[in-house]
């Protein structure tokens, strides 16, 4: 198959040559300047964060060795040629471990039943009252915005040392962000089964219950075992400030350089994490089918 | 709602077995399903040390943390807490950008249509993988040891993690471009390289540019709590008033990293939708 590009005459060509270069040059400049500003942020965060590249240079050659250190062991063998030796503490780490990972249950739990019982009233549709749906969304957002462990710092402070300050950090936390997100599930309902369940001269509650619950509750389950995968991380750090899990073992090891212990506790955290990620997303999978997967 | 008249309930009953005799395996798997979970629940409230009388103490202390906390007043300690920000959001921005420049040739070779070799990616993501599954917290720990205290070790812990999930993220769009473009080339006679450059890049640019940006904003809460191990910022600052309880200064905090937060969710939405136009980023 043959086909003829006409070609066009030589003034309009130049003139519409001269049109595209100029749109080109407009462009380039633009991102010129964009590159340019970008590059003068990046400067002065250098500045702000006190980025010496000569400390990086020098100390690079420490981070690469200090995977080095942490795979060896006390008799200088590497860790893997003695599993007793390496994991010597694995019956405290696994029941440290079973304990975060119950920290991040319960609170997912408990953040996802009271995001359950609030995130009606935040939902543009179906909230009562616009006050209402004014100060659940400013207090939604306040539990979501501080991060997870600054609650977890005030409340060791409040409720002593232990897990349970971890749990309420992290179903606070949840409380925010699944709010959020549920109320967000329920703006996209399909509004005709709420006016008829209302035209039969159902309450508030009734239409809430059977015809947007129906709806929802998968959505519910998926974003809430999303939300269980990422507390167990947070809880395996909740340790640092002291509010239960298997992070206290971790930052101890880390700041008295019990190198192999690092290893060893980094590695069972690792594998807990991959086996969760795992296991919520097969459930996910077979509770919702393939296209659920957010 | 006044229920049917009993002849036409049996008559429905009978029409449709399936919805009124459904077997007891699947009715069971909810209620059951519920008592399960509320099972673990109460195990764990009761094995994580919880009791009322710690709870409703803890509340009451709690409630008197919060008196404490009024009228959040940062003392005479504004311009440290100012400059404590500045570093904050210094190490979010260069954290993120690092990781960005480190990610984008990494996540080419973890992407399928840049290289069909399974046995060649596989390695990498897992690479990937293990990175991603280690908190930015601890990384920042492993940097302090590394780096010293303060911003920088902040900086390298960002950049770290992010590189994980930037690895993915990034191969997850090149894996959605469209091939036709990078068969174009092809046939115009381009190199792997070309393809790469010509066809990929142009597609993804915008995708990853979103995501950085994106990532920039949720980098600044993570900023905020590298500090709490001691690797500058904001969180430093936080983690010393609250274990000193100065609840006035921490409630100052509080509310300048609820402020700076919502500033940086601004621009940067506003920057995406300027960079890719009106649609939702994942």
């Amino acid at each position: 198959m043959t086909s003829a590009v006409s070609i066009l005459p030589e003034q309009q060509l130049a003139s519409l040559n001269e049109a595209y270069r100029m749109a080109v040059r407009r462009k380039r400049l633009r991102t010129l300047f964009a590159m340019a500003l970008f590059a003068l942020a990046l400067a002065l965060a250098a500045i702000g964060s006190e980025v010496n590249l000569r400390t990086l240079f020098t100390y690079f050659g420490n981070f690469v060795s200090y995977f080095d250190r942490i795979l060896t062991l006390e008799d200088h063998t590497r860790v893997w040629t003695n599993f007793g030796e390496w994991f010597w503490g694995w019956q405290k780490w696994l029941k440290l471990l079973g304990e975060t990972i119950l920290i991040s249950y319960v609170g997912t739990l408990a953040g996802a039943v009271l995001a359950f019982g609030l995130n009606f009233l935040a939902a543009e549709n179906t909230s009562p009252a616009p006050w209402l749906r004014f100060v659940v969304r400013r207090a939604l957002e306040f539990a979501r915005t501080v991060p997870g462990i600054v609650f977890a710092l005030i409340f060791v402070i409040a409720f002593g040392l232990g897990p349970m300050a971890g749990v309420l950090a992290i179903a606070i936390h949840s409380t925010g962000a699944l709010g959020k997100l549920f109320s967000e599930i329920v703006e996209n309902v399909d509004m005709k089964p709420v006016e008829g369940v209302r035209s039969t001269g159902a309450s508030w509650l009734s239409c809430m219950r059977f015809a947007v619950l129906p709806q929802v509750t998968a959505g519910y389950a998926s974003y809430a075992l999303l939300r269980f995968e990422i507390n167990v991380r947070e809880a395996s750090v909740m340790g640092f400030v002291g509010a239960g899990g298997i992070g206290q073992e971790l930052v101890v090891a880390i700041r008295k350089f019990y190198y192999s212990d690092v290893s060893a506790i980094l590695i069972t955290i690792i594998l807990t994490v991959f086996l969760i990620d795992i296991g919520t997303g097969w459930l996910r999978a077979r509770l919702f089918g393939g296209e659920a997967r957010a | 709602m006044t229920p049917l008249p009993s002849e036409d309930t049996a008559k429905l009953r009978e029409r449709y077995p399936e919805v009124f005799n459904r077997p007891a395996s699947s009715r069971l798997a909810t209620p059951l399903v519920i008592v399960a979970a509320l099972a673990i629940f109460i195990f764990g409230l009761v094995d994580l040390d919880f009791s009322p009388s710690r709870l409703i103490a803890g509340v009451s202390q709690l409630g008197w943390i919060s008196m404490m906390m009024l009228p959040p007043d940062p003392g005479s300690s504004l311009p440290a807490y100012l400059i404590a920000l500045g570093e904050t959001l210094s190490i979010a921005l260069l954290g993120t950008t690092i990781a960005a420049i480190a990610a984008l040739p990494v996540s080419l070779l973890a992407a399928r249509n840049v290289v069909p070799s399974a046995i060649f990616r596989f390695p990498v993501r897992r690479f990937l993988d293990s990175i991603r599954g280690v908190d930015t917290l601890i990384w920042a720990l492993v940097w302090i040891n590394v780096v010293g205290l303060g911003p920088f070790a902040g900086v390298l812990a960002i950049a770290i993690a992010d590189f994980g999930a930037f690895g993915k993220l990034f191969s997850e769009a090149i894996e959605a471009a469209d091939r036709k473009e990078v068969e174009g080339i092809r046939a115009a006679g381009g190199s792997k390289l070309h393809e790469i450059r010509f066809g990929l890049l142009p597609q993804v640019l915008p995708v990853i540019a979103g995501q950085v940006l994106y990532f920039i904003e949720s980098n600044t809460r993570s900023a905020t709590i590298i500090g709490i191990v001691g690797a500058g910022g904001i969180g430093l600052q936080l983690a010393e008033q609250i274990r000193v309880l100065e609840w006035q200064k921490v409630s100052f905090l509080i509310l300048m990293i609820l402020v700076a937060v919502a500033a940086i969710d601004w621009i940067s939405s506003r920057l995406r939708f300027a960079i890719i136009g009106r649609r939702a980023v994942a």
